[in-house]
């Protein structure tokens, strides 16, 4: 039963960059957590704050309610695997996996059966007289995991568990790595700047820039829902559309907005030559904005249709495998829109955009932050 | 292949093997004056005979001040070995302003120490310490010269340890001493070889430091004796010293083949990263 409760947490370096800047953050037990960001967005320093192995210049942390803020990291209960795994080159697989054991004077014949237990569990069997040189860089991950396992902590941190395999083993990993921690039910705070790896690896998903959080919820609300045009960019492996925009139409009085339904009962936004439907609660009309959406929720097509729409020509289409992402003119502006492969339309194709009213999201043309966040229900 | 080239690569050869020969010869010596009945100083097919070994064997001092060099070598190269484990360690991995200069400073002064230069306080140092006539003394003092270099060398191989194992440690729990000992040192193991053998080979070749602070005979290393064997009419003894320089040599020999085979002069490495 071990969350982790941070509070305005900071870490600063002598040479007084705020790697980690007033952060606010708990994890359930049993999360599976992600912390995803650009490179030098702070994420790891968290998780070494978290670990003690970067001293926390304010706030505090707790781990299963305890404050470790100040301990030492040997003394938190916390498990961690590192970037390179840091497998000691000089012990054998077994040696690795029961070092924590050995470091708390546990005796040598609990300690290999915990080797035996452990490497069983990471389908390590066979491999436990060899030493980390003679492994596959799956096998030493599976090592390293198993020692973390091993020295029995609270919560387990991962330094970027993935980024040292191959691509290939690398989805393999991935599928491994989320079937243990679900087993395990260990409270797991891992990091990444691959927002693929957290999307499908996460219970929840920390998005971080410059030491702070810019957004905090599960793969879906976090992909589908960026509350700013950061995170928007962010997440996502085709880019989200953002495109300058205005208010052209709010939604009428005392009707319930109905977000699978265009037309009056709608706000509307006008963009790239066309309009899109949107739920433009409190934003008044005229207002300038950014507008996200996100090429998977476009739909295009051929003919003609009603309500609001983009017009535009096929510039390219990209393969991506069994979709398509095609870049459309609208009026100077090139937007982006997957279509299944077989949809796919030659280029200089006139085409028509539409996209569901909830899927069109309007951000401040200034602070990027999400505007409208629910349509609201009035009366 | 052009006359000049021929002429350019016979030139290349015979310089090549001036070289070889010159250092070709004293250990050419080494190998047959000892055998030889009647030992000269050059380089001959010698007339074989053992009765040089039973001269040597039989000279009071000689097998004892091997035992001297032996008891003097590995006092120095194992507390020059731990010491500058400690040393470099710490130098390694904290952070303190000048800490570069400070190793460079080092470095500089300790050719001062061991240097001819600073016998005279030495000997005074150790004559009040009463560590005059000592091996132990003799030992401590080339400790102390060799330290600031064997530190120096021995830093670079402590900064190639990742620092990912030790904060692995840590995470873990162990002790700063722990860590020392399981992860960094044993990682860290071909530095020492080279260290220790490195520190063994120069005190086992030390002449001035037991010269000046040995007093009795029979305390002296090999390194000091081999300049007092003369016969009655002063002149060298040239069938107990082609002996004792065979059997002077050995150790050092034995002592790198065996780390060699040992530990290997090599880096278990990491991973690819």
């Amino acid at each position: 039963m071990a969350g982790i409760d941070i509070e305005g947490l900071a870490t600063v370096y002598p040479n007084g960059v705020r790697a980690v800047d007033g952060l606010d953050l708990t994890v359930a037990d049993g999360e599976f957590f992600a912390l995803l960001g650009p490179s030098g967005c702070g994420k790891t320093t968290l998780l070494r704050t978290i670990a003690g192995l970067e001293s926390a210049t304010e706030g505090t942390v707790r781990i299963d309610s305890a404050d470790v803020t100040r301990l030492e990291p040997g003394k938190r209960g916390v498990a961690m695997v590192f970037q390179d795994y840091a497998l000691f080159p000089h012990m054998t697989v077994s040696e690795n996996i029961t070092y924590p054991l050995k470091v708390r004077r546990v005796a040598a014949s609990t300690r290999a059966d915990v080797a035996e237990r452990t490497s069983a569990e990471l389908s390590l069997h066979g491999l436990l007289e060899r030493r980390p040189g003679q492994l596959s860089g799956g096998q030493q991950q599976r090592v390293a995991l198993a020692r973390a396992i091993a020295s029995e902590g609270k919560v387990l941190l991962l330094d970027e568990p993935l980024s040292n395999l191959d691509a290939r083993l690398r989805l393999e990993a991935r599928t491994f790595l989320k079937k243990l921690q679900k087993d395990l039910g260990i409270t797991t705070v891992f990091v990444t700047h691959d927002q693929a790896e957290a999307l499908a690896l996460a219970d929840r998903i920390a998005v971080m820039q410059d030491g702070k959080l810019r957004q905090l919820g599960s793969p879906r609300e976090v992909f589908a829902r960026p509350t700013n045009t950061f995170v928007a960019n962010f997440i996502g492996s085709t880019p989200m559309n953002l495109v300058p925009g205005v208010v052209a139409a709010t939604p009428g009085d005392g009707r319930p907005v109905d977000g699978s339904s265009h037309g009056s009962a709608m706000g509307a936004v006008s963009l790239a030559g066309g309009s899109l439907p949107a739920a433009t609660v409190s934003v008044p009309v005229g207002a300038e904005v950014t507008v996200g959406i996100r090429p998977e929720y476009l739909t295009l097509s051929t003919g003609d249709v009603s309500g609001p729409s983009l017009r535009g020509t096929v510039v390219v289409a990209e393969n991506l495998g069994t979709m398509s992402l095609v870049s459309v003119d609208c009026d100077g502006t090139l937007i982006g829109v997957t279509v299944p492969e077989e949809d796919e339309p030659a280029p200089g194709t006139p085409v028509v955009l539409t996209a569901p009213a909830q899927r069109v999201l309007l951000y401040d043309k200034e602070s990027g932050e999400l505007l409208a966040r629910q349509p609201a229900v009035v009366g | 292949m052009t006359p000049a080239y021929v002429v350019r690569r016979i030139g290349f050869y015979t310089v090549i093997c001036a070289i070889t020969l010159f250092f070709a010869v004293p250990m050419l010596w080494i190998a047959s004056a000892p055998f030889d009945a009647s030992p000269g100083l050059g380089v001959r097919w010698p007339d074989w005979t053992l009765e040089n070994f039973r001269k040597t064997l039989s000279h009071p001092y000689a097998l004892h001040s091997m035992v001297n060099s032996l008891l003097i070598c590995v006092t120095t190269a194992v507390a020059v070995t731990a010491f500058a484990a400690l040393a470099s360690y710490a130098l390694s991995r904290v952070r303190i302003p000048g800490r570069d200069a400070l190793l460079y400073g080092l470095l500089l002064l300790s050719s001062v120490v061991t240097g001819t230069a600073a016998m005279v306080p030495i000997f005074v140092m150790m004559f009040q310490l009463g560590l005059i006539d000592s091996r132990f003394g003799v030992a401590l003092v080339m400790t102390g010269g060799l330290l600031p270099a064997a530190i120096f060398i021995l830093k670079d191989f402590v900064d190639a340890v990742p620092k990912s194992y030790e904060e692995s440690a840590r995470v873990f729990g162990a002790s700063t001493l722990q860590i020392l000992r399981d992860v960094v040192l044993p990682v860290a193991r071909p530095g020492l070889a080279t260290i220790m053998v490195w520190a063994f080979v120069n005190a086992w070749g030390n002449f001035l430091v037991p010269f000046l602070l040995i007093r009795s005979i029979e305390k002296q290393p090999g390194a000091v004796l081999l300049q007092t064997f003369t016969d009655e009419g002063g002149s060298a003894n040239l069938a107990v010293i082609p002996v004792f320089s065979l059997l002077f040599s050995i150790p050092v020999v034995v002592l790198y083949l065996l780390v060699n085979s040992r530990y290997g002069f090599r880096f278990h490495g990491g991973i690819k990263s």
